[in-house]
This record gives C-alpha cells, structure tokens and sequence, in this order.
C-alpha cells in the first residue's frame, strides 16, 4: 500500500532512527574505527549504560542528565579496561587483534552476567516527559518526542566529537595514533597514553548512548546481542573513524530501514543493514568517508 | 528393692533396641527413599526470563510445601532445573541431558511455545508424559496423548473468539493483524485470521515482524492508513511494551474499537507498573485478574506467601499469570502419583486425561489434545491505571474481565482512542 503521506512519514522516521543507530555506532567508530581495537563488547557497555541510567533514573534523574552524570565514570571504566587489554594483549604481538576479539566477547558476557545479578532479567523503563509523548505535525504526522531528543543528542554527540578530533591537541593525538603510532612515538607522545583517553572517550560516549537506548525502548541484560550487528555495520559502512560519516551511515540505515518495514514488510529490515554493508565492502571497502 | 541383672537388663534392651531401629530404619528407609527427579528447562534470562524466573518461584513454592508434608508417597520431590535462555535452539539437548544423565521420573515443559516446540518430537518417541507450561498449539501437529498443558486455553478459537466478538458486537468490519514472526505469534494469528475471515472481517493490514524489534513508530502509521475497526497484536514482552509506547505517540485513528488480544508481558507486574497509564485503553488476554468475579479456592493464599518470597526473590512482585498455573502442575503430578501409587508414565497420562484436577486455579479438565476442555482465556481491559503503581494493580476494577462470561465484571470502553483518557 503505497502513500506520499507514509512516504513522508517513513522519511521523516527513518532520519530519526538513523541518528539514534549513529548515537550508538559513535563509540565505536571511536574504538574500533580509530584505533583498531575490536570492542565488541561496546553493545554491552551501551546496554550498562542503560542500566546505569534507569538506576539513576530511579532518584528522580532525568535520563539524559543521568547519561551526562555517568559519562566521567565510564570514561575511568574505560581507561582502565584499556590498560587491561594493553597489559594483556596489544604489548605482546601481532596477534592481539584476534586474542583481543575473545578478551572483549568474554567482557560482553560478563557485563551480561552482572547485570542479570544485580539487575535481574526483567526489562527496564525509564519515565521521563518526552517518553510516550509526541508533537503533532498534522494529525497524520505525529512525531515521538523521544526520538527528537535521541535525534538531537546525536547531532550533538557527532558535532562535539568531531571539532573535538579536529581542534584540540589531543583529538588530533588521536587521529595521529590512528594513522601512525610509530612516528607520534618518535615526537615524543606516548602512543598508549593516547589510546587509552581515546577509548576512554569512546566508553563514555556509550554512557550518553545508553541513556538513549533506554529512553528509545525498554532493555534487557541480553540487549547488546542485537545491536552488535548494527553498530558495526554502521562503522564499517562510514568508513572507520570518520565521526561524521558515523551520522551519514546511521541515517542511510535508518532511511533504508524504514522505507523497506513500511513498503516491502518488516521481516526484511533487519535484511537491510546487511544487505548495505555487502554492498558497501563489494563497491567501495573502505566505506563511504573511508581513509 | 529388687534389682534386676544389669546384664540380663542390656541384653534384652540391646535386642529391644536392635529389633525398634530396624522397624524404623525401614519406615525412614520408605519415607527417605529417593526423591522424585522432576526435570526441566525455564528461561531465567532473555526475553522470557522474568516470566520464567516467577513462574520457576511457584513450582518451587509447591515442592517445598510437599516436601515439608513429608514428600510423595514418602519420597521427597526435587527439581532438575536449567536455563534455557529462552533460546529454542537449547531445549532438545537439555532435556536429553535430563533424561538420559540426570535420569529424572517426570517432565514438565519449558515456559512458552516457542522452546517447547522443539522437544515435543523427542518426547512423543520415548512415550514421556509432558506438563505443558503456557506454550501454545505445539501438541497440534504432534498429538502425543501424553501431554497435559497448564495455560487455561486450547487452540486460537478459544483464545481469539472473544476478542473478536467483542468487536462485532460493536460493528467492526475491518481488522488489523500485528504479529511477531515466532512459533506462538505466528499461530496464533495464523488462527485468528481464519477466524476473522469465516466471520466475515476483511483484513486490511497485515504485518509480522522480527522478534525483538523494539521500534514500532512506522508500523503503527501503517495501521493507522489503513483504518481497522480492530487490531490484534501477538507480541513478545520486549515489543509488545515498545508497541504500546507508539500506539501511545503516535495513536491508531479514532476507527479502532479495541485494540491488543496476544500481547505477552502486559501480564508481568514490573511491565505494567512502567507503562501505567500507558495501558489504558488496551484489551488483552490473562489468565488471572484480581475481579471480584474470580475466586478460586487457595489462590488468594497462594499469590500473597508467593508475593513475600518475590520481594526477596526479585521476581514479579504480583505473580498472578505464571506462578499460580505451575503450582497446578505440582498440583496435578502429585494427585497422579498419589493415585497411581507410582511413577509409571502411562499410568500417570491415564489418570490425567480422566480426572478433573482441582487445583489454586480452579478445576482443569483436559481434552484428548492436552489442552483444557473449559478453556477460560480471559479478555481484560485496562482501565483507570495511574503512572508508577504496582499495588492499584492488585485492587479490582484496574483490569475489567470483558470475556468469558463467566468471569465477566464490566462492559468494553470505546472506541480506543476514548478509553485511553
């Protein structure tokens, strides 16, 4: 059943849901874009950090001021999960990718497990004044205020982390590290001191995210297990460490996503991202703003 | 004073003695025996892990009862439980490892259709009784004669027929049709639209789903564009709350006279409390709703020690869709054993097709597929709800019993879009 009206409206949604998958995605362009760490636990420290919200949540804190409150404390869980996989794996050879890769799945279901301890296997909401509300456009138009918020934390969290990777020393230390930690070395900065701010920003930036997961749906411990596929399709599809082509490729999935749910059926949207990143490494590997 | 001969004194003491302890080690023998081994697998994590882990609680709660009487016909009662993860995918090997290296006497299925589905294969060729635990339809192709399900419906007529008259009754025409693409979804709305098309309901939207979709904002434009009179929804807990947000946002149309039937989790005390008001408005199945008009001897006790034991527990603080039905299987299987003075599988099947159990949910009497004969799938309607409750919960008037009549305490509120304010 086709419309202009559905069509608007996937358009406008799609846009919407884009920038959330780009909120979540951006720590990991960070993590694993930038510095080459295969972080496949980052869906589990967004889904922390949900958790960590709707705790927060619980006071009387408004989720996003919770994301914002818990961003310096994943920064620190960061730094120093960094230094662990430093420690154990990355000072010791060439293989740390793939020794990596187990190290960080084996994080994913720890912080699986903990959570289900602390937590329990209940789903969890969070209540806030733009959850459940939206903005009527016409009365065919009605736009979710929680997907506005996660649409303007996203814009916000990609503008911020890009003039941050762009004009501050650090932000360019660390896209030097990217590039060639060797010569960085050789100009006197330390390439690991670097990295593991980086990564620090990275997990906070999921602390951020976390909160807009949980604002967007209800979670559960084993969340994180669904949005590997995503995150990672949305990184690669940007091109690895383009912050920027973070937002682009959110919103290319986001868009194709919700045309195909809303005109070819849902079965085949999670098909989508998928489908895009067969596409994306066939014609052009290195992503669309790929170095 | 005569004195006996100490001797002769300890002597006949030491036979006395000899002859007392034998007599009672074999009555301790006989009420200590080995336990009865009851196997199965329960989600305690993933999408159906807060409903596994409560309904887990009220077996629990019922071994622990019988083995404070003393046991089963002088045999204590253990559960062999393991996590399935609500994954399907675990369950055959599972109940391998319980029947073949853990050697348990009984069975009782997982929670829901979807992981009951894959063992129901392995059972019917080993000739094993199987408790059915709220799963849905999965003796329909099997027909094993040995299954006995404890969810208070029979195939998706019993379960969709009230749904659906409520909203003939008030002129509907028109339905919409919402259903994740799993096992139970898929049945159960593969059903209803027979249903709804032998009676004439022209379908005019009609959409599944992956499992786990959390974002429904697209869909429900959709089901608004296409102007239903009715829309049934079969969801999984994580969707069915996510469904509700949306349908809150964006609205369904003034069209829609009822809206829900199959969503799982508004059953679950956490979901309804963080949804609150959000519920109001929507029509759903249950298989219990505190209404005056439902009383059932030894339930009430039941939900209020379980209610003490979920605070430490940290599962559903209310408790009354699962936990209540599995404490009937306890029920059930230690009528069976009791009558039957044994474990013999088919001696039990016999005795559960014949019999009419009572139990804390009210009498169940089975019909050759399994399934109950007086199905009571119960047509709830929220009402009157408040953000950030869970006690209005356990107060009558909150869910309205609209169907069946029996059970019936109010009238339907519509269309939708006015029984939501």
């Amino acid at each position: 059943m086709f419309s202009w009206d559905l069509l608007i409206g996937a358009l406008v949604f799609g846009l919407l849901l884009g920038c959330f998958y780009a909120a979540v995605s951006i720590g990991l362009s960070l993590s694993f874009g930038l510095l080459d760490v295969p972080h496949i636990a980052h869906p589990s420290f967004l889904v922390a950090g949900a958790y960590a919200t709707w705790w927060l949540a619980g006071f009387g804190w408004d989720p996003i001021l919770a994301g914002l409150f818990l961003a310096p404390v994943f920064f620190v869980l960061g730094v120093v999960m960094y230094r662990l996989y430093y420690a154990m794996f990355e000072k010791h050879g060439s293989d740390a990718g793939l020794r990596g890769l187990a190290f960080f799945f084996g994080v994913a279901f720890i912080i699986e497990v903990c959570l289900i301890l602390v937590f329990g296997v209940d789903q969890r909401l969070v209540e806030a004044v733009y959850i459940g509300k939206s903005i009527d456009f016409t009365d065919d138009l009605r736009i979710p205020m929680r997907l506005l918020v996660a649409f303007a934390a996203a814009l916000l969290l990609t503008i911020g982390l890009t003039l941050y990777l762009g004009k501050t020393y650090m932000g360019r230390a660390i896209k030097a590290v990217a590039q060639d930690q060797i010569a960085l070395s050789l100009m006197g900065a330390d390439p690991v001191k670097v990295k593991q701010w980086a990564f620090g920003i990275a997990t906070a930036v999921t602390a951020i995210a976390g909160a807009l997961l949980i604002i967007i749906g209800p979670v559960d411990p084993q969340l994180g297990r669904i949005y590997i596929g995503r995150t990672f399709c949305v990184v690669v599809l940007a091109g690895l460490g383009s912050m920027s082509g973070t937002l682009v490729a959110g919103l290319i999935l986001g868009v194709a996503e919700t045309i195909v749910l809303t005109f070819f059926g849902a079965s085949w949207a999670p098909a989508v991202a998928f489908g895009l990143l067969l596409v994306m490494l066939g014609v052009r590997p290195q992503g669309l703003f790929g170095r | 004073m005569k004195q006996g001969n100490p001797k002769n004194i300890t002597r006949r003491a030491f036979v006395g003695a000899a002859v007392a302890a034998t007599a009672v080690a074999s009555t301790a023998t006989f009420a200590q025996g080995a336990p009865i081994k009851i196997g199965l697998s329960i989600a305690q994590t993933g999408g159906l892990g807060a409903g596994g882990k409560a309904a887990l609680l009220g077996l629990q709660m019922w071994r622990d009862d019988v083995n404070a009487k003393g046991g089963i016909l002088g045999r204590k009662v253990e559960l062999i439980v393991y996590d399935d993860q609500s994954n399907p995918a675990t369950t055959p090997g599972i109940y391998t490892k319980l029947l073949d290296v853990d050697k348990v006497d009984l069975l009782i299925a997982p929670y829901g259709t979807n992981p009951t589905a894959p063992i129901m294969p392995l059972v019917k060729q080993r000739g094993l009784l199987l408790m059915g635990n709220f799963s849905f339809e999965v003796n329909e192709r099997i027909q094993h004669d040995m299954w006995f399900n404890n969810a208070p419906w029979n195939d998706s007529v019993t379960w969709f027929s009230g749904f659906m008259e409520m909203g003939m009754k008030r002129g509907a025409k028109t339905i919409a049709f919402l259903a994740a693409d799993a096992e139970f979804s898929q049945s159960l709305a593969t059903g209803a639209k027979n249903l709804a098309k032998h009676n004439g309901l022209k379908t005019v939207y009609d959409q599944k789903y992956p499992p786990n979709t959390n974002e429904f904002s697209s869909m429900i434009r959709s089901i608004k564009a296409s102007k239903p009179d009715v829309v049934f929804i079969a969801s999984y807990p994580s969707e069915s709350v996510a469904i509700v947000r949306a349908v809150n946002e964006i609205g369904v149309g003034s069209t829609v006279k009822l809206i829900g039937g199959g969503m799982v989790g508004l059953q679950f005390g956490p979901i309804m409390e963080s949804l609150g008001s959000q519920l109001n408005g929507f029509v759903n199945y249950t298989s219990y709703a505190p209404e005056k008009t439902v009383e059932f001897p030894g339930l009430k006790d039941f939900l209020s020690r379980y209610a003490v034991k979920a605070k430490v527990e940290k599962v559903d603080p209310l408790g009354f869709y699962l936990p209540p039905f599995n404490y009937a299987i306890g029920q059930m299987l230690e009528a069976a054993i009791v009558a039957t003075k044994g474990l013999d599988q088919k001696a039990l099947a016999k005795y559960m097709r014949d019999t009419e159990h009572k139990t804390i949910v009210g009498p169940i009497k089975y019909q050759r597929n399994g399934e109950w004969a007086n199905a009571r799938v119960m047509m709830v309607q929220f009402t009157g709800l408040k953000d950030k409750d869970m006690e209005q919960f356990r107060q009558p008037g909150k869910q309205v019993i609209l169907s069946p009549a029996p059970y019936k305490s109010g009238e339907l509120k519509f269309p939708y879009e006015k029984a939501r304010n």
